[in-house]
This record gives structure tokens, C-alpha cells and sequence, in this order.
């Protein structure tokens, strides 16, 4: 290399300059500081972090939705179904007529309020967790595809996208029920429908920025195909959005399915879906205010929790709010 | 008359050509890339031609727009989809030509026959997994190893070649727990797993910064003077280019607009636009002269009239220069220039 030595000797710089040959990436004794900083800012970040963590809303959630809807046969003596008709209209306990056998009152048909409240948050968390599955898995993974492949395909379904978005979901629930009648299926079937929507249009923006990263492109240029690409390093960094987004829509379908449950166009009575016990008991309102109150309080509770759960694992999850702290 | 640019190596005894350098193992001719965008057709590599040996490095330098970049991605094919368009023109790598190949063939090639280095190393590596994860990818996605014994031993083999220390623990290191310069050696370790007959690297050490760039500078030219791969170095920069390459072509507009050995052509730049690049690279210039810079911007790249496409920014264009394109005018034997004018240069020391 005698004709770069010339060159260099004229036009000295810092590149051609000699440095020693100090390995400055190697184990150095400051290496062992960051790590111990690194450790108790870790730490300390945890606690903090812990601090907020929604105790509240998570305990709601657990306790008005999970365990009911797994234990409910065990938690009551009573059938959701079946009441005593000389028991109707009962108040809760601490009103006059009101007795521990019925601790929040029965309905106009004898029928236990807990118990149906109970079995009534079996229908939302089955409701709302496999819309939101079928939603998460049909909506990204046409999502990724879109943003990934783009052209034909993403044009393709981006149009899919703004037409199911576009539908309005309450017509859609009614037509469909006119139609075929009500049943468990059809309501989640309609609300998958356009659930996997949202998915989708989020997703695929997603994977149009990640797309552009660099780690794809090296991927590729080792010779990594298409399908492993998209498994391996698009959905792994869209986990993050995916986890916020499902928690976030269990709530929204959970309210969905109570609204089109009231208008008639979701879960068949005498099933007891939260959205129907409302429903039931708005004649009442006035005078046996327990038939709603109850059921209203489940949903507003149910659904809040979830939403502030939603927002505290975005900021958790969320990189660059990590750094921050 | 100059000495020839010299082969590290003299294990190149197999002489081919007319010179006792490697075989030829790249042979670009011709190539034509361009861009169907809804606002035109960008004409991003419009007409390269250049022959690598083993063992041997070309730089490409050119400012930003110039193409550069895109040349490098379509010798890959990754160029971006689905606008681009190999129109004409062939990449020849041992024997067999990329252009025509089709996409799962072309994958069986990328990161065994040729590889390439990103310029961003932060960038380089997928955050969700160790790096051991993704360097084993890299060697088992060609079947190079199967058992994950042998996969781990080849993984470690491949950062103790590029100098990384530690290397069974720094496998089980995330990227965001590695610094820029050791990350950028991950990538090259990953690119030169199968030992390609070619390396890319665009860009190598932009991202870097200047003392971790001089080291990563070496260890390149250290895996070539081992491996004997042929390198084709994409840089802005002069310096970048003096210190791994032998042979250096400036590109402009799509174009190729000068291309020679380094020394020949730092010396005795042939096209106002080398020179003009020259003038502004404070290494070049010296410590008491002004930079200078060249005026205006490159041209679009859509619709480009005839002739030579620098003359708006040349302040030695004549009316000539708008007619036809320019022709190859030989310097030396193996410096080359597509100026008109390159015989009546006011700088020429010839």
C-alpha cells in the first residue's frame, strides 16, 4: 500500500494519524461500575414503577370478572336460570325483606342477582377474550402481511380494513340477528368481525416502520426469508403493542357486547349477560333499582379497570418512557 | 509511470489477466436500475461497469443521492420492492449472473456468496434477541453447521475472528448491551460466517465514532488479507476510501463518472467532479486552504436530457458537454474518466 502512504504523508487527519491499538469496547474496569449502576438502577426503576401499578383496577378485574367466571358454579347454591317466583323482586340484605339468601336482591323471575351477575361475567370474559384472540391473531397477521409485502396485497387490504371499519356494528348485530335469530356464536362472531379491523390498521402501521429498520434489511441480506422474517423479527417487536391493545379491546368488546346485549341483538335470554340484566330491569329502575344498578356497576367497573390496566402497560412497556425514568 | 496497485497478497499465483492480481470474482456490466415511482422513473444506477478480483477492494464515492446506495442493494437484489427494475445489464459473481436468478435462488447466494454490511450498527440487530441467537441464525439458515453444539462452536469461531472479546459471554448479550463499535463487529462477524467471495459494506463506519472507526477500518482489511474477499466499500468519504481500497470510482447521478487505482486518482483527479470533492475534504485541501464547495445540488434523477450530467455545477462545461452522453476516456490502463474535457483539465500535473 506504498501509494496510500503517500497520501496519507501529505494530507495528514485523524484517520490516517496512527492510534494505538487500545480495545476500547474490552472488559475495563469501568465496565464493572456501569454494571453495578446498572444493576441498582434496575432496581430502583422496579420499585418505582411498582408504585404504580394499578392495584386497584387489577384486583377489580380479578375479582369481578376472572374468578366469577371460572368459580361461578361453586360461588352460588342458586341457577342463574331458574328462579323462585315467590322470591321476586327480593331487596338487597340491608333493606327491609331483603335476606342473605339473596345478598344483592332477585330479579322479576325470582332469580338470584350475584349468581347471574356471576354467570353473567363468564359470558363477557368468553366474549371478550376470543373476539380479542381472533381479532389479535386474523387482524396482525394480515396486518404484517400488508405492511410488509405492500403493493397489490396491502392496497388490498388496507381497502378491507376501511370497509369493515366503516360498518356500522350495531346495524350489522341487528341484520344478522333478524336474519339467523341470536345465539352466543353470532355475537362473536359479529363483533370479530369488526374487531380484527383495528387490529389490522395498527399493526400494519407498525410493520411499515419496522420494515424500514435496518435489522430487516441485515436479516435479509443473510438470506432470511420472508415468512421467518415476519415471525422473527416484526411480530417479537410489535408484542408490545399487541399486549396494550388486547387488554384495551377486552374492555371495548366487553362494553359492546353489554350495549348490543341491551338492545336485543347480542346474548339470548334467559342467558345472563350483563347488557340483558340492565336491559331487564330498566322498567324498574325507579322503584327495584337493584335489577340495573348492579349489573351497570359491573360493566363501568369491569371496563375501567381494564382500560387503566391498558394504560399502565403501554407507559411500562413503552422503551423510551423506561429511559426516561 | 506509476507502480501497479499493489495485491496484498501474492498468493494470487493463478494469474488470469494481464496483471498477476486474483481472478476475477465479480463483473458488473452495464447495469441498469431504476425506479418506477408514481412521480417518475428514477434512473438510480443507469449504466455500471466494474470488475472486482478476489482479495481486492473498490471504493464508491459520491455524495449523498448519487446512487451509491443503490447500486450496493441491487448487487444484493434488495433493492426496494416493488419499484425497482433491473432494465439491463448483468452482476456476474463466479460465473453465474444475480440479475437473472430468481428470488429463492438469489436467497441461497445472500450471506453466502455475498454479504453486506449496514451502515448503522444500533440499527443492525433485532432488539428482542441475544446476539448468540441471531449469529446462529445467520450460520444455520444456510445448513453451514446443524448441531447446536457445532452452531455455538461456529458462532464463538466467528467473534473471535472479528476481535471480540469474550466471546461465549458476549453471545448471551442483548444489542442494547453492547456499544456501537462491538455491535458493528457482531454484523461483520455475521456477514463473513460463510467466508462470501464478496462483501459490501455501505457505509461501514459512518455510525461510528472516529478512533472506533480507524480500529473497525483494520479489522476489514485484516478479514480480507485472511479471507482473501473482494470488497466493494460505499463511503462519502475520502478517508474512508483511501484506507481499505484499492481501487476507487466516483459516482455521480447514477453514473460512474471517474474510476481508478486510489493513489491514481486522489493524484490526478480527471473530472471537475473528483476534483471538486477533493476540494472539499479538509484531509485533501490541508490545514491553511479555504474547503471549497461544489455549487447547486445533484440533478433528479427522472427525466435527465442527454449528455454529461454534472455540466450544470461544472465550471468547465461547454456547449459540447449537453450533446451526447460522455465517452470513457482513458487516463492510464486503468484509470478512467467520462469527461470531455479530461484532456485539457487546468489542474492536470501530467
Amino acid at each position: 500500500m506504498t501509494e496510500h502512504a503517500a497520501y496519507e504523508r501529505e494530507t495528514p487527519g485523524p484517520a490516517a494519524a496512527p492510534i494505538a491499538a487500545v480495545n476500547i469496547d474490552g472488559p475495563v474496569a469501568g465496565e464493572v461500575r456501569t454494571f453495578r449502576t446498572r444493576a441498582f438502577g434496575a432496581l430502583r426503576t422496579a420499585r418505582r414503577r411498582m408504585r404504580r401499578f394499578p392495584w386497584l383496577p387489577v384486583l377489580l378485574v380479578v375479582g369481578l370478572l376472572i374468578v366469577p367466571a371460572v368459580f361461578a358454579d361453586f360461588l352460588t347454591p342458586h341457577d342463574p336460570l331458574r328462579g323462585e317466583l315467590g322470591d321476586r323482586l327480593r331487596p338487597p340484605f340491608w333493606m327491609d325483606g331483603g335476606s342473605m339468601t339473596y345478598p344483592l336482591g332477585t330479579d322479576k323471575l325470582g332469580r338470584d342477582i350475584l349468581t347471574r351477575l356471576m354467570f353473567g361475567a363468564r359470558i363477557s370474559l368468553i366474549v371478550g377474550t376470543v373476539t380479542v384472540l381472533f381479532g389479535a391473531v386474523f387482524g396482525s397477521a394480515l396486518g404484517m402481511l400488508a405492511g410488509y409485502r405492500g403493493g397489490l396485497i396491502d392496497r388490498l387490504v388496507t381497502w378491507l380494513i376501511d370497509t369493515f371499519l366503516s360498518l356500522p356494528v350495531v346495524l350489522l348485530a341487528l341484520v344478522v340477528v333478524a336474519a339467523i335469530g341470536p345465539s352466543f356464536g353470532t355475537i362473536i362472531a359479529i363483533i370479530s368481525v369488526t374487531i380484527w379491523a383495528i387490529f389490522a390498521r395498527v399493526i400494519r402501521g407498525e410493520t411499515l416502520s419496522i420494515r424500514e429498520k435496518d435489522y430487516i434489511a441485515r436479516a435479509r441480506v443473510a438470506g432470511v426469508g420472508t415468512p421467518r422474517i415476519i415471525l422473527r423479527y416484526i411480530l417479537p417487536n410489535l408484542a408490545n403493542t399487541l399486549i396494550v391493545m388486547a387488554t384495551l379491546q377486552v374492555g371495548v368488546v366487553i362494553l359492546g357486547e353489554a350495549s348490543l346485549s341491551f338492545i336485543g341483538a347480542g346474548i339470548p335470554r334467559p342467558n345472563p349477560s350483563w347488557g340483558v340484566m340492565v336491559s331487564d330491569g330498566r322498567d324498574n329502575v325507579l322503584t327495584q333499582w337493584w335489577l340495573t344498578l348492579f349489573p351497570g356497576m359491573a360493566i363501568l367497573l369491569v371496563v375501567m379497570s381494564l382500560n387503566l390496566i391498558g394504560d399502565w402497560l403501554r407507559d411500562y412497556l413503552d422503551p423510551k418512557l423506561r429511559q426516561q425514568e | 509511470m506509476r507502480p501497479k496497485m499493489s495485491v496484498q497478497q501474492s498468493g494470487a499465483d493463478s494469474a488470469t489477466g494481464p496483471t498477476d492480481r486474483g481472478d476475477v470474482v465479480l463483473e458488473v456490466d452495464d447495469l441498469r436500475m431504476h425506479l418506477h415511482t408514481r412521480w417518475g422513473v428514477t434512473k438510480a444506477v443507469d449504466g455500471v461497469s466494474f470488475d472486482l478480483r478476489a482479495g481486492e477492494t473498490l471504493g464508491i464515492v459520491g455524495e449523498s443521492g448519487s446512487g451509491k446506495s443503490m447500486l450496493a442493494l441491487s448487487l444484493v437484489r434488495l433493492t426496494p420492492e416493488p419499484a425497482s427494475r433491473f432494465v439491463g445489464g448483468r452482476v456476474v459473481l463466479n460465473g453465474q449472473d444475480l440479475v437473472s436468478l430468481s428470488d429463492k435462488e438469489m436467497r441461497r447466494i445472500r450471506g453466502k456468496a455475498i454479504s453486506m454490511i449496514l451502515q448503522d450498527p444500533q440499527q443492525s440487530l433485532n432488539p428482542v434477541f441475544t446476539v448468540g441467537n441471531q449469529l446462529e441464525e445467520a450460520i444455520r439458515i444456510h445448513g453451514g453447521a446443524r448441531t447446536k453444539d457445532e452452531v455455538r462452536a461456529r458462532a464463538v469461531d466467528a467473534l473471535r475472528d472479528v476481535h471480540v472479546p469474550e466471546p461465549e459471554r458476549r453471545l448471551g448479550n442483548y444489542p442494547h448491551e453492547m456499544s456501537g463499535g462491538m455491535k458493528q463487529r457482531v454484523v461483520g462477524a455475521m456477514a463473513m460466517v460463510y467466508t462470501p467471495t464478496v462483501l459490501i459494506a455501505d457505509e461501514p463506519t459512518t455510525a461510528l465514532d472516529v478512533t472506533i472507526q480507524a480500529q473497525y477500518l483494520r479489522l476489514l482489511n485484516e478479514l480480507q488479507r485472511r479471507t482473501q474477499v473482494a470488497m466493494v466499500v460505499i463511503s462519502h468519504d475520502f478517508g474512508v476510501i483511501a484506507e481499505t481500497c484499492d481501487q476507487v470510482a466516483v459516482m455521480y447521478a447514477g453514473r460512474f463518472v471517474e474510476h481508478g487505482p486510489v493513489a491514481e486518482v486522489f493524484d490526478n483527479p480527471s473530472h471537475p467532479y473528483t476534483k471538486g470533492l477533493l476540494d472539499s475534504h479538509p484531509r485533501y485541501v490541508g490545514r491553511d486552504e479555504r474547503l471549497r464547495s461544489i455549487p447547486g445540488a445533484p440533478p433528479e434523477l427522472t427525466d435527465l436530457p442527454p449528455g454529461c450530467r454534472f455540466r450544470q455545477r461544472c465550471e468547465l462545461a461547454v456547449a459540447e458537454c449537453g450533446v451526447a452522453d460522455p465517452t470513457p476516456h482513458r487516463v492510464s490502463d486503468e484509470h478512467t474518466t467520462w469527461c470531455r474535457r479530461a484532456e485539457e483539465l487546468p489542474w492536470a500535473n501530467r
